[in-house]
C-alpha cells in the first residue's frame, strides 16, 4: 500500500509538474471563493456603521429642541 | 410556468434569489470537482505518450473552456448593460472578470507546467498561447478600467465596452491551433465529431468541466450579492437588510 502511494505520488516522475498545477487551481478557486465572504462582511460592516452614524444623529437633531424649547423656532445645525 | 423570471433582474429581487442558489451551487461545484479529481488523478490510465503528465489535462482544459467562456458572458451582459443599462448586468459583467481572470491565469500555469516536461520549455509565443495571454490582460484591462472611476455605474459602463471590444479575441483563442502552426496541441474534444481522447480520460474532463461551471455560477452569484449591497447602498432594502435596528 506505501508502494502504491508513492508511485501515486510519484506521478510517473512528473510529480514536479502535475501537483504544482493542482495546488495552482485549488489554490486560486479557494482564494476566489473568499474574496466575495470578505469583501461582504466589509461592505455590511462600513454600511451599518454609516447609518448607525446617521440614526444618531437624527436623534440628536430630535432631541435638541426639547433640551432647549427656545431654539426650537430656528433649528440651529450644529458642526 | 406564470413566473416572471425578468423580476429577478431587479437587485432587491435578485439578492435572496442569488443567496439561495449559491450555496447548492458550490456544494455541488464542490462534490462534482471532488468526484472529478479522484477519477482523473487515481482511476484514468496514464497515457502512452505522455505518462502521468497528460493528467494536467484535467484542470487545464475546462479552466481555458472557463476562460472563454466566462469572457463571452462577460461580454454579453456588457452589451446589455451598456445598451439598457440594466444594473444586474453591469453587475454581472463586472464581477465575471476576476473569475475569468483567475481561471485564466490557471490556464496560463498549468499549461506552462505541462509545456515544460512536454515541449521542454515552459514558454512559447505561438499563437494559443499568445492569445490566451492577451485575454488575461483583457481581464485585467476590464477590472482596471471599472475601478478608475469614482463613479461604479460610469465605471461599468466604460469597462463594458472594452468587455464588447475584446470578445473578438475569444474566437482567435479557440481556432488559434486551426488558422496557425502551433506548438499547442489541437483539440482534443469533439462535440460535433469523435473526440480524439479514450472514454475512460474523456469522463473526469467533462466532469470538472462541469464543476467549474457551477463554481463560476456560484461564485458570480456571491459577488453580485456583496456588490449588489454596496451599489443599492443608500436603498431602504439594503438599510432593512444590514441594520434592522435604525432603518426608519
Amino acid at each position: 500500500m506505501t508502494g502504491s502511494w508513492q508511485a501515486f505520488l510519484a506521478m510517473g516522475g512528473y510529480a514536479a509538474y502535475v501537483w504544482p498545477a493542482y495546488a495552482v487551481f485549488l489554490a486560486v478557486l479557494l482564494g476566489d471563493s473568499l474574496v466575495p465572504t470578505l469583501h461582504r462582511r466589509r461592505i455590511v460592516r462600513e454600511l451599518r456603521a454609516q447609518l448607525v452614524r446617521q440614526a444618531a444623529r437624527q436623534e440628536a437633531a430630535r432631541a435638541a429642541p426639547a433640551v432647549e424649547p427656545g431654539a426650537a423656532a430656528a433649528p440651529s445645525r450644529s458642526p | 410556468m406564470a413566473i416572471n423570471i425578468w423580476k429577478y433582474a431587479s437587485p432587491q429581487a435578485f439578492f435572496p434569489l442569488a443567496g439561495k442558489l449559491a450555496p447548492w451551487f458550490l456544494a455541488l461545484a464542490g462534490v462534482l470537482g471532488a468526484v472529478g479529481l479522484y477519477i482523473g488523478l487515481l482511476v484514468a490510465p496514464s497515457d502512452f505518450q505522455q505518462g502521468d503528465a497528460y493528467r494536467i489535462i484535467f484542470i487545464h482544459v475546462p479552466s481555458a473552456w472557463m476562460s472563454m467562456f466566462i469572457y463571452f458572458v462577460m461580454g454579453v451582459a456588457s452589451v446589455v448593460a451598456v445598451v439598457w443599462r440594466i444594473k444586474l448586468a453591469e453587475v454581472v459583467a463586472m464581477q465575471s472578470a476576476p473569475i475569468g481572470a483567475a481561471f485564466t491565469c490557471i490556464t496560463l500555469v498549468s499549461g506552462s507546467l505541462w509545456g515544460k516536461p512536454m515541449w521542454g520549455t515552459w514558454w512559447t509565443w505561438d499563437a494559443r498561447l499568445t492569445s490566451e495571454l492577451v485575454l488575461l490582460f483583457l481581464y485585467l484591462g476590464v477590472i482596471g478600467l471599472y475601478h478608475a472611476f469614482e463613479d461604479r455605474r460610469q465605471g461599468a459602463r466604460a469597462a463594458g465596452f472594452l468587455a464588447i471590444i475584446g470578445v473578438i479575441n475569444v474566437p482567435i483563442v479557440h481556432f488559434s491551433v486551426n488558422w496557425w502552426n502551433t506548438l499547442h496541441q489541437g483539440s482534443t474534444i469533439n462535440f460535433f465529431g469523435t473526440s480524439k481522447i479514450a472514454a475512460d480520460m474523456l469522463w473526469p474532463l467533462l466532469v470538472l468541466t462541469l464543476a467549474t461551471k457551477l463554481y463560476y455560477v456560484a461564485s458570480l452569484c456571491r459577488r453580485a450579492r456583496a456588490d449588489l449591497l454596496a451599489l443599492e447602498g443608500n436603498k431602504a432594502w439594503v438599510h432593512e437588510l444590514v441594520a434592522p435596528e435604525v432603518a426608519p
